[in-house]
């Protein structure tokens, strides 16, 4: 039977996608790596063996930036993955206008990141930020968000969620819309309530989609920096700072070569981590 | 009926692409050769977001009438992402006809004896200044002209308040620190921080080149071969001093939420009244101009002044220059339009179009009369020759870092030593990359 | 019974009424504020403020941002259709396919789990991309671009198929089989039409990736007449100075179209789950 089934999932089917994911995108990178031992100027480059990755562990906010990459995509995925769940049993219970509701919590995806920080820097403002003046008015000190060292790169990872659960939510709709309505049909039957659905049914039934959020926000999240850069620039001074952003500074300063060693050892950093949860999340997925 | 569906989607899409097509897709590609005589040629032109194109585009219309050549504008961001658009795209060989890129040692790192064309032989050479020439010269060559005025950093100051509290103009830093005192006193913001923007956070070190190479002549020299530093020359020492005593680790003079204050809001609290200086370069007048119009005339400048040493002098950028690719199909259409804006007549039509921020570098320009009145206190400096270019122009070597380090010496979060010799490391970095030895 | 229904009822109401009021105070005031600063003047605007505008400019803003720069906007949004449309085809039909082998398939495919994941962790490396490109003669060409954004676009939808095509009961394949069904027949008859929802995710997400590319763009397909979207937004920032009303009003016109596209998805996502209900 197996070898049938295996008939009827032919290698073929990889081809297209496979051939464009090559040429496009892995060849290329490949061929990246071995810059990253050179001293590059994009028109003329020089051997100089493992110099860039020496260089870029010296980078002074190095220990700063591999707390902050942990720490934001941390955040990031627990808060997508939690709130995008919530939000997207909201919208797809039986509301009446869900459908505006669900455009109002997407509209953040769709604007960029330019326009994402000037909006958050504005209401983030510690004294004429709208976030501050609600504090005051229910008798809360202001907080000087992304002034703060100490505070910044959690300021910016709230941001990032705000922007990327809409995400995370069409996901968890789409996963929760895929449960076959039988499911719940029995459980009403059996006269079960809301929140049994939600703990019975929908939690354990759209684990595929909670599996792809979970692994999606967290690579973003490791790599992530748009918003870092549109709303801090990494400050104030180096505290916002995440590996990313590090790497690009460099990138952006010219020195082609080190930013590719970052890019490098950012990968294998991504991996490390990437890998086994992928692993661990798709294993359950089977025990179910 | 759902394929049905399926399918009214993706012709609507397609649909709906064809018709903007008919409105927007004009795009005819050049490609004639030489571009002699009637033949229309149209040239691409590479030009940052930055930079205001109004008077470019009025020579490129008398251009198209008299020379029957056209130029389209291609918009790259500015900054280090377009200097990286503008390096990637000279490496892959597929730059445009004409762009527009810094004089100075910041040209000399993209190669322009390979890229660009040289123009040491055309007409207009003399008429260039010969301190402008210089930025754009390398070997035997001259590869670029002046793509607009001169731009000049400085301390944008608020007449009004200056009249006020019947200040003067500071022709030291303890005079300035005096000024500083009494306006903070008198209730108004001393000194606007806008470190939201945080290249802002650099002027009062950049801008204080003009002293460090009158009391350090060879630093620029020194400095590019290894043997100074920031941290070990009193004279460049003290520009990280001066940035550190303006914040709140000494005279607490900026205002209050200076890290979150956004350029445009700094620019309006000096423009409005509610500040009375702002450490800046004078590019930035067109944009007060654009928000403040009635009172942009209120804005004046001086240079950073020393510690009594020497007279006060304005630290100036080159302008950017406008370089013609090696590599372009259209080398002589190009040159001729170029000629064309050289030319009096060009010359005339840029500056009559363009806010000038400063002085000009070609000769026979004069300010218009309509120029902002700070541009007009610059041109005594100019005629003295108070003037030095900015480091960047005389050395290759500025660190990445330099906007994060002084935003945390201008916070008070840094000392200035630290801030220096942490400058100096990260000056390292950028000397190895560019393959200087003994850094 | 009924009483307690009517408890329930209104419950639900006030978790409705409640729920909507968040959403509005965190995404709608943020929304609010680009819009409501895309209709006042560049000073107005420059202050950054949540007021209402004193004057309200949403034409002259507006017909500024469409007509600056000869319609630049225009062919933008010409390109960024082209584009977008033609990588979410190839992308939609290319990485189901693939999803599809790599999820039922044990074994080797597991590893190629791996590599797919790849996709999501690195930069395009822009320079030998170039020259990739070069080399095929498609650089600044639409099928260059395309083939690229499709590469770049490829590991996040394969992710999302392969975890919806694990949902499908593999019970149906062997149906199929049983039926005399090629893979071919199999997958584009029975299995791609379960997908909808996931496709209808897909093509909602991918193509505001896509669409909303600017690094890649810049790099990939530069030139004055390839203009992308992304890209005007260019006109209006700068080192020093930004327009924020113009800004903001481009912010805004650019995300229309993807805002049309989600809302009409949407929808899809919806009532792909009536279909595949009843066949579960």
């Amino acid at each position: 039977m197996n070898a049938n089934n295996n008939r009827m999932y032919s290698y073929y089917f990889l081809l297209p996608a496979g051939i464009i994911y090559f040429v496009f995108f892995l060849f290329p990178t490949l061929m990246s790596f071995f810059y990253s031992m050179t001293w590059w100027t994009l028109t003329d480059w020089e051997f100089i063996g493992f110099e860039n990755f020496i260089t870029f562990f010296e980078s002074p906010s190095l220990r700063i930036g591999f707390r902050n990459t942990l720490f934001f995509a941390g955040t990031a995925v627990t808060g997508k993955v939690i709130l995008g769940l919530l939000i997207a049993v909201f919208l797809t219970s039986k509301i009446r206008n869900k459908d505006m509701l669900r455009s109002i919590v997407f509209f953040p995806v769709l604007i960029s990141a330019i326009a994402v920080g000037a909006t958050f820097g504005v209401l983030m403002h510690p004294t004429d930020g709208i976030i501050n003046n609600g504090l005051n008015l229910i008798g809360l000190p202001s907080v000087d968000w992304l002034g703060n060292p100490n505070l910044a790169i959690f300021s910016v990872a709230f941001t990032d969620i705000w922007r990327g659960v809409g995400i995370a939510t069409v996901i968890f709709i789409a996963g929760i819309m895929a449960i076959p309505g039988d499911y719940k049909e029995a459980l009403k039957i059996d006269g079960g309530n809301t929140f049994q659905e939600f703990r019975h049914i929908i939690l354990p039934l759209s684990r595929p989609a909670m599996n792809t959020v979970i692994i999606l926000a967290l690579i973003d999240g490791l790599r992530n920096f748009d918003l870092v850069w549109a709303m801090t620039g990494g400050g104030p001074g180096f505290s916002s700072d995440v590996l990313a952003s590090i790497i690009y500074k460099q990138y952006a300063s010219g020195f082609y070569g080190l930013a590719t060693a970052g890019n490098v050892i950012l990968f294998f950093f991504v991996a490390c981590i990437a890998f086994p949860v992928f692993k661990f999340i798709n294993r359950k997925e089977v025990d179910l | 009926m759902k394929t049905f569906s399926w399918v009214s989607v993706s012709s609507a899409l397609l649909l709906s692409v064809g018709l903007i097509g008919c409105s927007g897709g004009e795009s005819s590609s050049s490609d004639g050769g030489s571009g002699g005589g009637d033949e229309p040629v149209e040239l691409e032109f590479l030009v940052a977001d930055s930079v205001n194109t109004r008077g470019l585009e009025a020579v490129a219309e008398a251009a198209e009438e008299e020379l029957n050549i056209s130029v389209t504008f291609d918009i790259r961001p500015g900054g280090p992402e377009g200097e990286n658009v503008v390096k990637t795209r000279l490496a892959t060989g597929e730059i445009a006809d004409m762009m527009i890129y810094n004089a100075g040692a910041l040209l000399e790192t993209i190669n322009p004896t390979r890229n660009f064309v040289d123009l040491s032989e055309e007409p207009y050479m003399d008429k260039m200044m010969e301190n402008y020439k210089e930025t754009v010269s390398f070997g035997d060559g001259v590869y670029g002209v002046p793509s607009q005025s001169s731009n000049v950093g400085g301390w944008l100051y608020n007449k009004t308040i200056y009249e006020e509290l019947g200040l003067e103009i500071p022709e030291t830093w303890d005079e300035l620190m005096e000024n500083m005192q009494a306006v903070k006193d008198a209730g108004y913001t001393a000194a606007v921080g806008a470190f939201d923007e945080i290249s802002r956070t650099q002027i009062p070190v950049l801008a204080d080149y003009y002293n460090v190479q009158k009391l350090a002549p060879d630093f620029a020299e020194e400095y590019t071969a290894g043997d100074a530093k920031f941290a070990d020359t009193p004279a460049a020492l003290r520009s990280f001093e001066k940035a550190y005593e303006l914040g709140p680790g000494g005279n607490d003079f900026y205002n209050e939420d200076f890290n979150a204050t956004t350029h445009e809001q700094g620019m309006a609290m000096l423009a409005t009244g509610e500040a009375a200086h702002f450490a800046n370069l004078s590019n930035v007048l067109p944009t007060i101009e654009d928000n403040h119009p009635k009172q942009v005339e209120n804005i004046g400048i001086f240079p950073q002044p020393a510690d009594g040493e020497h007279e006060p002098g304005f630290t100036v950028w080159m302008p950017n220059a406008i370089l013609i690719s090696q590599s372009s199909e259209n080398k002589e259409a190009a040159k001729k339009w170029v000629e064309f804006y050289m030319s009096d007549e060009g010359q005339r039509i840029f500056a009559e179009n363009f806010d000038s921020i400063g002085p000009y570098v070609v000769e026979g320009v004069e300010i218009p009369d309509d120029a902002y009145a700070a541009v007009k206190q610059m041109q005594p400096y100019f005629d003295e020759g108070r003037t030095a270019p900015a480091l960047e122009f005389v050395s290759p070597i500025k660190g990445a870092n330099l906007p994060q380090i002084l935003s945390e010496v201008g916070g008070g979060f840094m000392s200035p030593e630290e801030g220096a010799e942490m400058y100096d490391q990260d000056a390292e970095r950028q000397a190895q990359q560019l393959g200087i030895e003994d850094w | 019974m009924s009483a307690k229904r009517e408890k329930r009822s209104k419950r639900t109401l006030a978790a409705e009424i409640a729920g909507t009021l968040v959403a509005l105070l965190f995404f709608g005031v943020p929304a609010y504020f680009v819009l409501i600063n895309s209709m006042k003047t560049s000073t107005e605007a420059a202050r950054l403020e949540l007021g209402w505008p004193n004057s309200f400019e949403f034409l002259a803003n507006y017909g500024e941002v469409i007509t600056a720069n000869d319609g630049r906007l225009l062919l933008a949004f010409f390109n960024s259709a082209v584009i977008t449309v033609f990588t979410i085809l190839l992308l939609i039909i290319v990485c189901s396919m693939a999803a599809f082998v790599l999820a039922r398939r044990q074994g080797m495919a597991k590893h190629l789990n791996y590599l797919v994941l790849v996709g999501l962790m690195i930069p395009p490396a822009i320079v030998p991309t170039i020259w990739v490109l070069q080399g095929l003669g498609l650089f600044k060409t639409f099928p260059g671009i395309i083939f690229l954004e499709t590469a770049l676009r490829f590991s996040f939808a394969c992710i999302l198929y392969r975890a919806f095509v694990a949902t499908i009961p593999k019970e149906l394949d062997e149906a199929a089989l049983i039926d005399g069904c090629g893979p071919l027949r199999l997958f584009f008859q029975i299995i791609f039409p379960l997908l909808k929802p996931v496709t209808s995710t897909i093509i909602v997400l991918s193509s505001i990736q896509v669409y909303n590319d600017f690094e890649n763009m810049l790099y990939f397909f530069p030139g004055s007449e390839n203009a992308t979207v992304q890209l005007t937004l260019y006109n209006y920032t700068g080192l020093f100075g930004t327009s924020y009303n113009l800004l903001f009003a481009n912010v805004i016109l650019i995300c229309i179209p993807m805002l049309i596209l989600f809302i009409f998805f949407n929808k899809r996502i919806v009532s792909g789950m009536t279909a595949g209900a009843v066949k579960g």
